[in-house]
């Protein structure tokens, strides 16, 4: 079957800031949005702003409809049953965070174990570090092999101890690392444990149908995958997310309230306290519409050839350490060292070149302490990157051993 | 913009004091030891002095880091020398940068100044006091 493809060129025409002459490498952090995202947000400021579920006027009907109209949006890009569990967050972290305060706090016991990996993003590690202190529950990482990728073995064995949650990354936001997410969540349901998956750098780029994944609980963020910051989803099974309680209460997520006591709100706005972000949720609708037209058999093809390209261009300089799998079992993203030379340099460098570089532990602390590095450089691409992007990165490359030499 | 040896930032004396730190490694039994790092991106910087009748005799500094912080280091280890400790307190901002003699970004300002917070730490830490390094 032919894979439907895109013209870069075109697309990149949709986004005025590449009209500033910048080389973006930095989508893995947070990507840029197009005119179609930023206008479905002007629209809604300009024509329609007004706050939603409450008023009985016309724009502010308007208003809800356009906000609501995300989450079946958002439902079918990643094939949920039903809106119902989707739910609004400000991004992964918020998502990550409501789960081990709304379910964690309910489920998980003393002595009970938490599996994590070492390639996994502080925001996946830190609630549930504060969740087992709390607790009095055990957090084991499953570590990596020397090409990065999650240690099989280890996880099979960890699984034997019988996990009361099992929590990792789709795609490693340091290395680029697709990890096998499909045999990891049956393998860790099999062994009778709660799954949640960080899709902050999965759905962006590979897509998800979490009906196939077979997780509990799957988050991700809109300002990574050309929506704006802000906003986020929280996909949970619906029978998980009725047992919970609310993470934040207050306006909107209650039916009643009366001074004995309150009753919540039905899914999903028992999880959306308070006045929610209605302009950001409406551009990460659009954004969703975006991606969607692409295609994401598209996208991930494209990100492929970049990565490639990239991999193949880096390789050649020497002096350069790559991080992780080979480009076919890596998303969009090189993480890298060069000798002699500090990332916090090269990103210095590359930025006179006006090429948009991240230096740092990429959030991921354990990983860099795992690998021996205090920081790495990291490439990252998206829908809009293209060659000659990359090609400046190398020559930024240069221009920095040049310097240092 | 092209490499030379005027590169406005990277100048060469911050390249010298990279690739050569002045006052590189430990001390043994030193009378302050103490170690920062910088959080935005896991660099460590940490020093040792030697410190007799007020006055610092020696003082190392170790760690990894970018060129700025290690030169920035480097270069405030030779002004230390020989220096009162109550002249090191005094130290501030705008000496190191200063000494560094380059315009630092907001963004890169944390790693001019990592070493001044392991001395101002330090230093305050001996004396007993509750100020702050700022």
């Amino acid at each position: 079957m032919a894979i439907k493809t895109f013209d870069v060129t075109t697309v990149r025409k949709d986004f005025p800031i590449f009209e500033t002459g910048i080389a973006y490498l930095d989508s893995a952090n947070t990507s840029q949005r197009p005119r179609q995202v930023t206008g479905a947000m002007l629209e809604y400021f300009e024509k329609f702003n007004s706050n939603i579920h409450r008023a009985a006027y016309h724009i502010a009907e308007e208003a809800t409809v356009r906000y609501e109209a995300t989450r079946e949006k958002v439902r079918d890009f990643i094939n949920a049953s039903s809106t119902k569990e989707i739910i609004y967050t400000r991004g992964t972290t918020e998502g990550i965070n409501l789960v081990a305060y709304s379910w964690g706090r309910k489920h998980v016991k003393k002595g009970d174990l938490i599996v994590l990996t070492i390639i996994d993003h502080h925001s996946n590690i830190v609630p549930w570090q504060i969740l087992a202190a709390e607790k009095g529950a055990t957090i084991e990482y499953v570590d990596i092999d020397e090409r990065g990728e999650l240690r099989q073995d280890q996880f099979r064995k960890l699984l034997e101890r019988s996990p009361k949650l099992v929590a990792f990354g789709q795609v490693s936001n340091a290395l680029g690392t697709i990890n096998p997410a499909v045999e990891m969540v049956a393998a860790a349901k099999a062994a009778g444990a709660t799954v949640l998956v960080d899709g902050a750098q999965g759905a962006p780029h590979q897509g998800v149908d979490v009906r196939a994944l077979g997780c509990d609980f799957y988050a991700f963020s809109g300002h990574k995958m050309l929506g704006p910051t802000g906003a986020g989803i929280l996909y949970g099974r619906r029978e998980l997310l009725e047992a919970m309680d609310p993470f934040m209460s207050g306006g909107d997520m209650i039916k009643t309230v009366r001074v004995e006591g309150t009753t919540y709100h039905d899914l999903p706005w028992k999880f959306e306290a308070g006045t929610q972000a209605i302009a950001e949720v409406i551009g990460l609708g659009a954004a969703v519409d975006y991606l969607t037209a692409l295609g994401m058999d598209a996208v991930r093809a494209h990100e492929r050839e970049i990565t490639e390209y990239a991999y193949e261009a880096l390789s050649d300089i020497e002096g350069l350490t790559m991080y992780g799998p080979p480009p076919s079992r890596r998303s969009g993203v090189v993480s890298f060292s060069l000798a002699g030379i500090h990332p916090h340099d090269l990103a210095t460098i590359a930025d006179r070149d006006q090429v948009c570089l991240r230096a740092g532990h990429h959030c991921a602390m354990p990983l860099m302490t795992r690998l021996g590095v205090a920081a790495t450089a990291r490439a990252s691409f998206y829908v809009y990157t293209q060659k000659d992007e990359v090609d400046r990165l190398v020559g930024s490359i240069k221009e920095a051993q040049r310097i240092f030499k | 913009m092209s490499a030379t040896a005027d590169d406005q930032f990277y100048r060469e004396y911050i390249l010298d004091h990279y690739k050569n730190p002045r006052n590189y490694g430990r001390l043994e039994n030193p009378d302050i030891s103490h170690e920062e790092d910088n959080p935005l991106c896991g660099d460590v910087i940490g020093m040792d002095f030697r410190v007799t009748d007020g006055v610092i005799e020696d003082v190392k500094f170790h760690g990894r880091g970018c060129a700025i912080s290690q030169a920035s280091a480097s270069l405030l280890t030779e002004r230390l020398k020989g220096l009162p400790l109550e002249d090191a307190k005094k130290i501030n901002k705008a000496d190191v940068l200063g000494e560094l003699g380059i315009d630092i970004s907001p963004a890169r300002i944390k790693c001019a100044l990592l070493s001044l917070k392991v001395l101002k730490v330090g230093a305050y830490g001996l004396a007993g006091s509750d100020e702050d390094e700022e």
